[in-house]
């Protein structure tokens, strides 16, 4: 298959690319979702003596 | 916390890397003569592949640890391990069928043996989560993860080994005993984002022990207040 030309090209590599940040996006995320739920729970035992 | 130790540095050198290697793809790696802008793909799709497949292998070594020391702190390593290279085999399967669709005009090629033995290795993975979350006995699901991640580390270099003597070439060879045909500004850009991607691997792992250590700790520490006297 010849090579595409640049503007169509671009639309991949632009995805392939987006669907790498966003992975890693997600990922921190919930991982960010998960340690603020510790340090609430922190707050509250905290909190509660 | 052992695990946050040398965290923040990490991290910063983990973006400086994944900065400077995205700024080589775009403004210093050459465009490639064959496959044109699409061949950009490259430097996210195969640093992914590799990273992904090593932390396989790591986590398989990290339960042969485990089940030397019956330490769960490295049952904890590899699971962490092995849930990391699942999502980087995830964004390796989705980036692969982009950029063969712009290659090849088709999502994904079965006769291609690449693309299919990295699926039989990610599904192979995926039955990790079910097994172990079937098992209760925390012990007992430790010993079988780790079991399943030695089994199945010692399938992905079989496995990669299997696919070199593979005959169909379909799939271009970047790692290769002469060193593939990658010129020196490739090769480099090549390089930064393998190290960028393996300081993104080591970064995410070390912060979803530390997360997973902080949990742990704090149900320990809600049990012993509810046993102790008010």
């Amino acid at each position: 298959m010849p090579a595409l030309p640049l503007d169509e090209a671009g639309k991949y590599v632009a995805g392939a690319y987006v669907v790498f940040v966003a992975l890693i996006l997600i990922y921190v995320a919930i991982l960010g979702a998960k340690i603020a739920r510790i340090a609430r729970e922190i707050d509250e035992m905290a909190s509660e003596k | 916390m052992t695990y946050a130790r040398g965290l923040k540095p990490l991290s910063i050198a983990t973006v400086v890397a994944t900065v400077v290697g995205f700024a080589l793809v775009f403004f210093y790696a050459p465009v490639d003569a064959d496959q044109g802008f699409v061949q950009k793909i490259f430097y996210v799709h195969v640093p992914m592949a590799i990273v992904a497949l090593c932390g396989f292998v790591a986590g398989g070594i990290m339960a042969i640890k485990h089940l030397r020391s019956r330490e769960p702190s490295w049952d904890m390593r590899s699971y962490v391990a092995i849930h990391m290279s699942i999502i980087l085999g995830l964004g390796v399967l989705i980036t692969g069928a982009i950029w063969a669709k712009a290659s090849w005009g088709h999502w994904w090629v079965w006769d291609e043996p690449v693309l299919v033995s990295f699926l039989v290795v990610f599904l192979l993975y995926c039955v990790y989560y079910p097994l172990r979350f079937s098992i209760e006995d925390p012990e007992r699901q430790a010993r079988a993860s780790s079991v399943f991640a030695i089994a199945a580390g010692a399938f992905v270099p079989i496995n990669f080994a299997a696919v070199r003597l593979a005959e169909s070439f379909t799939h271009p060879r970047v790692l290769s005993q002469t060193g593939g045909d990658l010129p020196g500004e490739m090769r480099l850009t090549f390089l930064v984002c393998l190290a960028a991607m393996s300081l993104l691997f080591v970064t995410l792992w070390k912060l979803e022990l530390t997360s997973k250590h902080a949990a742990m700790s704090l149900k320990r520490l809600r049990t012993r207040l509810a046993a102790a006297p008010s």
